[in-house]
């Protein structure tokens, strides 16, 4: 695989909201590479005359009727909030 | 130089339905926090999302109220983002392939008067899409709360193209968008609860030039006022930026309604990179002819449309098709008088805009349990018609139909509101007036017609507000020549 396809590895860990080490930059570097240089011998297949897929299943219209079922109780529903105040989840300040 | 304004607008309007999009929990208001979540709201390991069939007819039905193409098909994506207000960490929307592409949005811009009908456009509508609406945060000193009820509602998303040129053009787009919605049941567009909610993109450039300038775009707009009033500020701020020979920076800008202006929330774009891609817990959707055409018979005929109609078949004016037409229940109700009597429906329209609103919003009662039914309307107008009351006199049978659900002849009996006189009464009356009133005679004979009012207020008197004033007028006219 050719330099400028390699992989922007402070980027992806920033999307990821990761911290690395440079050892571990290095290490996963180029463990991604290998994995984009395994998918792209897909682009070695002639695909013009096929269509993209969306699912890997060809099924259709899977859904369920319009009605509100249970929801969780509360207390379950935040049983695994770190913080929680007025049943709400609490989280570090945040605004946009 | 002189500029011009290009603005388009996102506008997120909540389906109505029972439970939320993909899944059981109910999609409801007023809650207490985090009552209304389940796992997959929660984005709990292992929950897999369904679809709600209702919010697929809802937005179908949208698209084809406002003229989108529906593709044959349709898929589900991942927009992926971190921010607390989705536990998921990803939002499932579409991203390249909408269930509803293209389509317009007619708009009325105000007339000169509220009497006369302004001016009609189409908006072009670059697409409307389907999405998990996200949870609520309240920041607070130190931290924020997050409640995660409105997390997973059904939400569209309706983009318009660039194709607007002023706040009062984005005025008339949320109204109209709001008002068929509503008209079709797909949604209340409730501001206040956040069912509809909008964001501007704005632009300025010079007349005459084609390219766009770098755009704002503007958050925060939370009413149908505060969209008008933001985006004229909006532009006049850019105006006089590059009047100032300043250029504008890309980057998102607050309305402040409070302060009534704009306020910079962050200049760049932090690159954002959503790394959309197809979501494969979610089967794509097919949409075949029998279900858009099903869909498609159960869209209403749209306000626009009625308004029109009403005017053409009914011939009644643009004032009183403008208060009917925006509320479907009360058109529907005053097309159900006008049907029975055509010739009628100017009168039976007059007395629904004005004395049957009234009185609704006096007793503070909805048009569905009123006593109020389109036999009271005929009887009342017949009665005038006939010369039984006079016009004054009906607002009164009005009230009293109103209060005891009686029809119109029924009150004018009971209360005795028929002329208790003959012809030969009135021109008593008249000629006495006439005696009593020797200033307005020889006004009225020396050219001032409107000195006749004055006699003919006389007589209305002497008659306890019975008699016919046109009659009254003619008996006045002869009498005097």
């Amino acid at each position: 695989m050719s330099e400028e396809q390699s992989i922007d590895i402070e980027k992806v860990a920033d999307l990821a909201r990761i911290a690395l080490t440079s050892q571990e930059k290095s290490k996963l570097s180029g463990q991604l590479d290998s994995i984009l240089e395994y998918i792209n011998k897909l682009n070695e297949l002639d695909t013009d005359n096929v269509e993209p897929t969306a699912h890997p299943h060809s099924v259709f219209n899977v859904w369920r009727e319009d009605k509100a079922e249970k929801e969780l109780p509360i207390e379950e529903a935040l049983k695994n909030a770190p913080k929680q105040r007025q049943n709400m989840i609490v989280v570090p300040k945040v605004v946009e | 130089m002189e500029y011009e304004a290009v603005i388009g607008l996102e506008v997120h309007v909540q389906i109505k339905t029972e439970s939320k999009i993909f899944s059981g929990s109910r999609a409801g208001y007023g809650y207490g926090p985090n009552e209304l979540v389940d796992p997959v709201v929660l984005g709990l390991p292992g929950a897999l999302p369904v679809m709600n069939k209702a919010a697929l007819d809802g937005i179908i039905k949208a698209g084809l109220a406002f003229d989108c193409s529906i593709p044959d098909w349709c898929k589900w994506d991942r927009k992926n983002y971190f921010y607390p207000d989705s536990p998921n960490n990803y939002q499932i929307t579409q991203y390249d392939q909408p269930i509803c592409e293209g389509g317009e949005v007619e708009i009325e811009l105000s007339g000169d008067s509220r009497a006369e009908m302004g001016e009609h456009k189409k908006i072009k509508l670059a697409r409307i899409h389907l999405e998990n609406d996200v949870g609520k945060l309240n920041h607070f000193a130190e931290d924020s709360l997050v409640d995660y009820n409105r997390a997973f509602t059904p939400l569209m998303e309706i983009v318009s193209e660039p194709d607007m040129h002023s706040g009062d053009e984005a005025f008339a787009f949320l109204t109209s968008i709001r008002q068929t919605m509503i008209y079709c049941g797909v949604s209340d567009c409730d501001m206040e609860k956040g069912q509809m909610r909008a964001d501007a993109n704005i632009s300025v450039r010079p007349v005459g030039e084609t390219a766009l300038g770098s755009k704002i775009e503007l958050k925060n707009l939370n009413s149908i006022t505060g969209v008008k009033n933001g985006i004229e500020y909006e532009i006049k701020r850019q105006i006089r930026e590059l009047k100032k020979g300043n250029s504008i920076t890309q980057a998102t800008w607050r309305w402040n309604a409070d302060l009534g202006r704009t306020e910079l929330m962050r200049e760049k774009e932090d690159a954002h990179d959503y790394r959309y891609f197809p979501d494969p817990d979610l089967l794509p959707v097919k949409i075949d002819y029998e279900w858009r055409n099903r869909i498609q018979s159960e869209i209403p005929e749209l306000p626009f449309e009625k308004q029109r109609r009403f005017m053409e078949e009914y011939d009644l004016p643009y004032t009183i098709t403008s208060v009917l037409v925006p509320n479907r229940t009360l058109s529907e109700f005053f097309e159900q008088a006008a049907k029975k009597d055509p010739a009628k429906a100017k009168a039976i329209g007059n007395y629904v805009t004005n004395d049957l609103l009234r009185e609704l919003s006096e007793a503070g009662q909805s048009l569905a349990d009123c006593k109020i039914s389109p036999e009271h309307l005929l009887s009342l107008v017949e009665a005038v018609e006939k010369g039984t009351i006079t016009k004054q006199i009906a607002k009164d049978v009005f009230v009293e139909m109103f209060r005891s659900g009686e029809l119109a002849g029924e009150v004018i009996e009971r209360k005795g509101l028929k002329p208790d006189f003959d012809d030969d009464q009135v021109k008593v009356w008249c000629q006495e007036a006439i005696d009593e009133n020797p200033k307005p005679v020889e006004d009225f004979r020396s050219g001032n017609g409107k000195a006749l009012n004055a006699l003919l207020g006389q007589v209305m008197k002497k008659s306890r507000g019975k008699a016919n004033p046109q009659s009254v007028n003619q008996v006045l006219r002869e009498l005097l020549n």
